[in-house]
């Protein structure tokens, strides 16, 4: 049976406490001196990046190993993709090469979808970034920093607190990912962000809109700044990156004005300056470090329970999956 | 062109009415009545079957000279007669682009060599579609092809100057330039209706407002200069809002709609599967509905198919490198008849009207939108409205299968079409 990570949307609240729940255990394996488990061992996981993104690619490429599964890179770059290759011919490679998984990053929305439900290939497909659709484990990565800043408890999700996200929800696809993971695991979310960065349609989803960070600094249990990208200014999304600077970002006055035990988050890369000063960026509060270590952990999660690792290697092996929990992508 | 052989159809029921026998002979429907004899005429049984004038489309995508991976004037054709279609417009977005004499000949005489279906070109509005300067319209008028239908479709003539140049100038030989609403900088990188669902996939918006402000442009502009303007493949709500306004004030405005903007939504595209990619894009079920009603009500004029081809591999990828465009021409009748008359919004004479006469009148087409009576041309097309099948494109005679409605079940079938009395498809096969 075909198992994929498409949308944070295809998550019950169960599918993400467990996945959560996992990364915990696969954190404490990461302050042992041998990091490394054989739960995948003999297993081949892709990671088809389309478009550059190191940070990503590295995150998922040391939870693959930690896992003991096979690893190969494909970078669009370089590669007969740029040459003109289809999505469709590149898969079917793949799966020629017995990919067990395909982690995917690509600059079109759906494109993971289609690669899930095309036909083409017959593994596992984790959405690693889809233009400015999803990226669900950055989500869960952020609900996992939460959780553990603010909640402190597994089995927990993140009833009650008050997230709020900043910066450009219209491209973001980190903000389309956690609206519905937060939502899912009870938390209440505001948007915030100029009108001009908020797509049409937003009011059927599961949060709040603002266009003052001001007026809702007070009342936030987490910020997360997105990365604004300089260039929205020649589309008019924003006068000038002052102004923008000025009106939606968060140095330290309007950090102080946070509850005490309130936490900043950041997906990376930062622009510093921009959507974050580097005073809140370096402060004890901000998570950003953070959510790099989570971020390997919740990918090896994901990835153990997206392969329902055949060798039981986490500490409460008696009980270790064998029917996996992770929803099939549908429709 | 003509074909000397004589039919008798027997017990045809002519736009829904009656049964009656319909005698063809000498490419022209000779009598009309009840028990009527031919000796040595074939007989079809029309079995309460419904006859309709041959359909006009004014908007097929025939894709040659240059697409022929896609279409050919053949195969289009070919298409079009088993959708029961007598008369098509073939768009001017070849390669080369049909901005010239020379293209638009080619294109008609190819369309008389086959025989299947009339074709007639529409003429670029520019040159190259580039909307920088006019094309040489009179050309493409004063040709063999006799352009009546002029459209940079695909691309909106956006410039107000040279829209409102285009309107006046085709003027001199009763021409009317056909409009592709959209204003191009406000759907950049556009891939599907801006709302709801484009805010969740993560697409980028076509907004509704991009086609309304060049609809309402257009309407005024020709008001201005006393032309006609014609709308292509109206989609939204508000589109209809501005032609229904402009016809109130008694400017000369037409419109179109596609079948697939009478029956599809932008749920659809939930699936990420770009055969429901097209431009403009699907819109809303609240568009949908105001569509039909506007169908209905004459505000809109008739039904277009846009039937665009494209090849396998230009649908088989990711939905951002996907082409734009259904084919439409052997599906347009049965949604036709699933959105509008089963629905009973129109009758069969009025799908006479919206799918034959009105866009004959548009184009001013002779010999095609006629009455079904003696005397006429024999261009006629018998559907079975009772027929209920699943489509399948593998049946297609377009060479290309980019269907929305694969595997859906939808009602009506053509049995028979007559081009100036010859049949070119005959109990549901081409001739």
């Amino acid at each position: 049976m075909k198992r994929h990570l498409i949308s944070a949307a295809d998550l019950t609240r169960d599918d993400a406490v467990l996945i959560l729940d996992t990364a915990e255990e696969m954190a404490r394996f990461a302050d042992r001196p041998i990091k490394k488990l054989p739960t995948l061992r003999g297993r081949t996981i892709v990671n088809l990046f389309f478009e550059d993104s190191t940070r990503t690619r590295i995150s998922f490429e040391a939870a693959a190993k930690r896992l003991s599964a096979d690893v190969i890179n494909f970078s669009a770059k370089g590669s007969s993709v740029s040459k003109g290759e289809s999505l469709k011919d590149t898969a079917l490679t793949l799966e020629a090469m017995g990919a067990d998984a395909v982690v995917i990053r690509h600059g079109e929305s759906g494109a993971p979808h289609r690669l899930a439900t095309s036909g083409w290939i017959g593994g596992s497909v984790v959405n690693a970034g889809d233009g400015t659709h999803e990226h669900p484990t950055q989500a869960l990565l952020d609900a996992f920093t939460t959780r553990r800043r603010l909640v402190g408890r597994e089995g927990a999700g993140l009833d009650g607190l008050r997230v709020t996200i900043v910066g450009d929800i219209l491209h973001s696809r980190v903000a389309r990912s956690n609206v519905h993971l937060l939502a899912t695991l009870g938390a209440r979310v505001t948007l915030v962000a100029p009108p001009t960065l908020v797509p049409i349609g937003v009011e059927s989803w599961p949060c709040e809109v603002s266009y003052d960070l001001d007026a809702v600094l007070a009342t936030s249990d987490a910020v997360m700044m997105l990365r604004v990208q300089r260039e929205r200014m020649n589309a008019a999304f924003f006068p000038t990156e002052r102004e923008y600077a000025r009106r939606y970002g968060l140095d330290e006055d309007r950090m102080a004005r946070m509850p005490d035990n309130a936490i900043v988050m950041h997906p990376g890369p930062m622009n510093r300056g921009m959507e974050i000063t580097a005073q809140v960026a370096d402060s004890p509060r901000c998570a950003a470090v953070e959510q790099v270590a989570n971020g390997v952990s919740i990918r090896m999660a994901v990835m153990y329970l997206l392969l329902g690792g055949a060798e039981p290697a986490l500490s409460r092996t008696d009980e270790a999956p064998t029917e996996t929990p992770m929803p099939q992508e549908n429709n | 062109m003509t074909d000397q052989k004589t039919t008798l159809l027997r017990g045809a029921r002519i736009l829904g009415g009656e049964p009656q026998d319909v005698l063809i002979e000498g490419g022209v429907i000779a009598r009309v009545g009840r028990g009527l004899q031919a000796a040595g005429a074939e007989v079809v049984e029309a079995e309460g079957r419904v006859l309709l004038p041959g359909l006009v489309d004014l908007h097929t995508h025939l894709r040659e000279p240059g697409r022929e991976d896609s279409e050919t004037v053949l195969t289009g054709t070919r298409a079009a007669a088993k959708g029961g279609f007598t008369a098509v417009h073939a768009m001017a977005n070849t390669f080369p682009v049909a901005d010239t004499a020379g293209v638009v000949e080619q294109v008609w005489r190819l369309g008389r060599e086959y025989g299947y279906c009339d074709v007639r070109p529409v003429g670029a509005v520019t040159v190259g579609l580039e909307g920088k300067q006019l094309a040489e319209l009179g050309a493409m008028h004063d040709s063999a092809a006799g352009v009546r239908v002029f459209s940079d479709d695909g691309k909106c003539v956006d410039d107000a100057v040279i829209m409102r140049r285009a309107l006046e100038y085709v003027k001199a030989f009763d021409g009317v330039v056909a409009q592709h609403a959209q204003e191009p900088r406000l759907t950049e990188g556009a891939q599907m209706n801006e709302g709801r669902v484009s805010a969740e996939l993560g697409l980028a918006g076509w907004p509704a407002v991009a086609e309304e402000s060049i609809i309402a442009r257009d309407v005024l502009l020709a008001a201005h200069v006393g032309s006609r303007v014609h709308i292509c493949h109206l989609s939204t709500a508000g589109s209809v809002e501005i032609v229904r306004w402009a016809k109130s004030k008694g400017w000369n405005v037409t419109a179109e709609v596609t079948p697939h903007h009478l029956l599809l939504t932008d749920e659809l595209v939930r699936s990420y599967d770009p055969v429901y990619k097209v431009n403009p894009p699907l819109r809303t079920e609240a568009d949908v509905m105001a569509l039909r009603e506007a169908l209905a009500d004459g505000t809109i004029d008739c039904v277009a198919t846009d039937h665009a081809p494209h090849p396998h591999e230009d649908k088989d990828c990711e939905w951002g490198a996907a082409a734009m465009g259904m084919v439409g021409l052997e599906t347009a009748l049965s949604v036709v008849q699933h959105t509008m008359v089963e629905s009973g919004l129109l009758e069969w004479s009025q799908v006479a009207d919206r799918m034959s006469h009105r866009p004959a009148a548009i184009g001013r087409l002779a010999g095609h939108g006629r009455p079904v009576a003696p005397g006429e041309p024999a261009n006629l097309v018998l559907l079975d409205p009772a027929y209920r099948g699943g489509v399948d494109p593998a049946g297609f005679a377009s060479r290309s299968a980019n269907t929305p409605y694969e595997g859906r079940e939808l009602p009506g079938r053509v049995t028979h079409t007559w081009l100036r009395g010859r049949a070119t498809v005959v109990d549901g096969a081409l001739k």
